[in-house]
């Protein structure tokens, strides 16, 4: 579905080959299994905090973020640790900012909603609902006003389509043509909330409205998602201005480990199960291939003791100092 | 030295700076064409372009947070939100992210921008446009918060905000954009945050302002002077950082301390100034720490009500002579 007024330049980005196709499996497993032990060591109490699972969603994480380059940036919302392993953040570091340790991400300072590593132009998870679509615009107008070539990829889920940041952020992207991809991964739920029962409209007829090109995408299909999110990338790194994708997607798990999930049948997931993205992937590569059970078992195995190994790092960090309390309030100038 | 009006010198530093710094632009609304509400960046527009002197759409929410944005990004952006009143409107960017992605992130991201803001009573402008919140914005921990009460101070606190790696709440008085001063010409004429400067030395009573009331203070210093009474005049430059040590000072010397705000009492940052006076000085006082302070209730519009609603020299004498 395009909901674009816009006609878009031709774009055909190339196919993933074979060892692309497996990274993407990889991944895709590594955040399912991250997260299902970051489940685990919330109820044994080494995670505390709210924390809301990625699992169901991986294919949006995994396709949008390896479709872009190095130097592009990336703001995302607060269920972002599928966004920050999919980027390359280091899995260990991950887990010990869970663990509110000091070699975490931030660490220790920040928590399961708020992860940084600027490194890797990760520039982190946001907690409050659409507060940090207007930064990506900030963040792609730097780019057009210092001539670099960098895209903001921000991530935001459909409950932030009611806040009036997202519209103000929409329209000021295209006034100033400034390089953002606005990617809306539509669960169906905001919080408990149907998406149907809190919009009047399409997400896409919204951002069409505002005069840039907006699509519909299976979220649940990394190459769908990989395939357009390439396409945005090349319209927004040409100087067209931003660019919106709603993918399509579904949680498996409750809105945080706090949900008790009043608001849905369980035969709805179930149904979404069947569509599970790590299990399409499995089979397109199966049945061209590239994949046997054997090799299957290898990622399985291969991701078990990166995550076995993600928990024994967090717990052997230490806990940061009191004395640290006070420690970057202020930003000291950098000469002095 | 030049004798120019606040809102003179507010512009004059933001074309030096601008000149100095390439990385530095401004957003707002109605800066460019319309020159600002105030007149602070009339004809920035035409010397340095809409590249760097942006008109905004009336998004209050979406500027500053595109200003924390382009600030994350390695930029120098100075955001206009025309008054203070319609800074509520911003208030998650400003507090959510500017003052805390530092922290959070553990120092991996900084956020120097200057948010500039009109503040203030006395025009009759009524409840939703009189605001006075320079408090508000000291509560926040990981901003810094500059109210200059004069052309001078205005412009070497803002020169000096755009030399910060930290958003700088800037705060000026509408009553004042129009009250003449002398102002260095040095282009590297900065002052420096956590500050207080002493206006007038005296011996019998401290009296503590920031921004407009500082010149109420000043006309009350006067008045006391007829009445043989000696009033040291203390203004704060900056609520944060806060130099309490000069006040604190001060009020060894004097004994007696009078604080002088617009803004509501309850609640408000004389309650804290009052508190820190009396955590470090509490054995030199005299008598209790007064507060001379805007009414608790919404700016009335009719003209009477909204003098008796705002802080006066008279009610500022009045206090003192309550406690000598």
């Amino acid at each position: 579905m395009t909901h674009q007024q816009i006609s878009l330049p031709a774009f055909n980005p190339p196919e993933p080959g074979n060892e692309q196709l497996g990274m993407f499996l990889y991944q895709m497993q590594l955040l399912r299994r991250f997260e299902e032990k970051t489940g685990e060591m919330y109820t044994k109490g080494k995670i505390r905090g709210f924390l809301h699972l990625y699992t169901g969603q991986e294919a949006c994480a995994v396709g949008a973020l390896n479709a872009l380059r190095e130097q592009d940036r990336i703001v995302t919302h607060y269920r972002d640790h599928g966004h920050a392993l999919a980027r390359g953040v280091d899995a260990n570091r991950i887990m010990a900012e869970l663990f509110g340790r000091v070699d975490g991400v931030s660490g220790g300072r920040g928590g399961s909603m708020h992860l940084y590593d600027v490194s890797k132009g990760f520039l982190g998870g946001y907690a409050i609902v659409a507060a940090h679509l207007p930064l990506a615009v900030g963040l792609g107008l730097a780019a057009k006003m210092q001539n670099e070539d960098r895209v903001a990829l921000c991530i935001f889920g459909d409950g932030s389509v009611g806040e009036g940041e997202f519209h103000e952020a929409l329209n000021l992207s295209v006034l100033w043509k400034t390089p953002v991809i606005f990617f809306c991964e539509n669960n169906l739920y905001g919080m408990g909330v149907r998406f149907a029962e809190s919009l009047s409209t399409q997400i896409p007829t919204l951002a069409a409205a505002y005069n840039m090109p907006a699509v519909s995408i299976n979220g649940m299909d990394v190459l769908e998602v990989y395939r357009e999110t390439q396409k945005a990338v090349q319209y927004c790194s040409t100087g067209n201005g931003p660019y919106f994708i709603e993918a399509m997607t579904y949680r498996y798990r409750g809105h945080s480990m706090a949900d008790p999930e009043l608001y849905r049948l369980k035969d709805e997931i179930e149904q979404y199960r069947k569509r599970d993205a790590i299990e399409a992937l499995k089979q397109h590569m199966m049945e061209r291939g590239m994949l046997d059970e054997g090799g299957w078992q290898d990622v399985v195995s291969r991701v078990d003791h990166a995550v076995d190994e993600a928990v024994a790092f967090a717990d052997a960090s230490p806990e940061p100092g009191l004395d640290t309390l006070y420690d970057r309030l202020m930003a000291e100038p950098a000469n002095g | 030295m030049a004798e120019l009006r606040m809102r003179d010198a507010l512009r004059e530093a933001l074309r030096e700076e601008m000149i100095r710094d390439p990385r530095i632009f401004l957003m707002g609304e109605d800066i460019g064409a319309y020159g600002g509400s105030y007149a602070v960046t009339k004809g920035l527009l035409d010397e340095f372009g809409e590249d760097r002197v942006k008109d905004t759409p009336i998004a209050e929410s979406g500027i500053v947070g595109v200003g924390i944005g382009a600030a994350m990004a390695g930029l120098r952006p100075m955001v206009e939100l025309m008054t203070i009143n319609f800074s509520f409107l911003a208030l998650d960017q400003i507090v959510n992210s500017a003052a805390k992605l530092h922290y959070m992130s553990n120092g991996q991201i900084s956020v120097p921008l200057v948010i500039r803001m009109a503040s203030g009573g006395g025009s009759q402008l009524a409840a939703t446009h009189s605001h006075s919140l320079e408090g508000l914005y000291a509560h926040f921990p990981g901003l810094n918060v500059v109210c200059p009460s004069n052309s001078a101070d205005a412009k070497g606190l803002l020169k000096r905000a755009f030399r910060d790696e930290n958003t700088t709440i800037f705060i000026e008085h509408t009553a004042i954009y129009g009250v003449k001063g002398e102002v260095p010409d040095d282009p590297d004429f900065l002052v420096e945050f956590g500050k207080a400067n002493i206006l007038r030395a005296g011996t019998d009573v401290t009296i503590v302002g920031y921004s407009g009331s500082v010149h109420q203070a000043l006309r009350a210093a006067a008045l006391l002077e007829e009445d043989g009474i000696d009033a040291e005049v203390i203004d704060l430059r900056t609520l944060r950082p806060l130099d309490i040590d000069t006040v604190v000072a001060s009020v060894k010397k004097t004994n007696r301390a009078v604080i002088v705000e617009d803004d509501w009492k309850f609640g408000g940052f004389g309650g804290e100034l009052s508190a820190q006076i009396m955590e470090r000085a509490f054995d030199w006082l005299d008598a209790p720490v007064a507060r001379v302070s805007g009414k608790d209730v919404p700016m009335p519009y009719n003209r009477n009500l909204e003098f008796a609603a705002l802080p006066s020299e008279e009610d500022v004498a009045e206090a003192v002579h309550a406690m000598m």
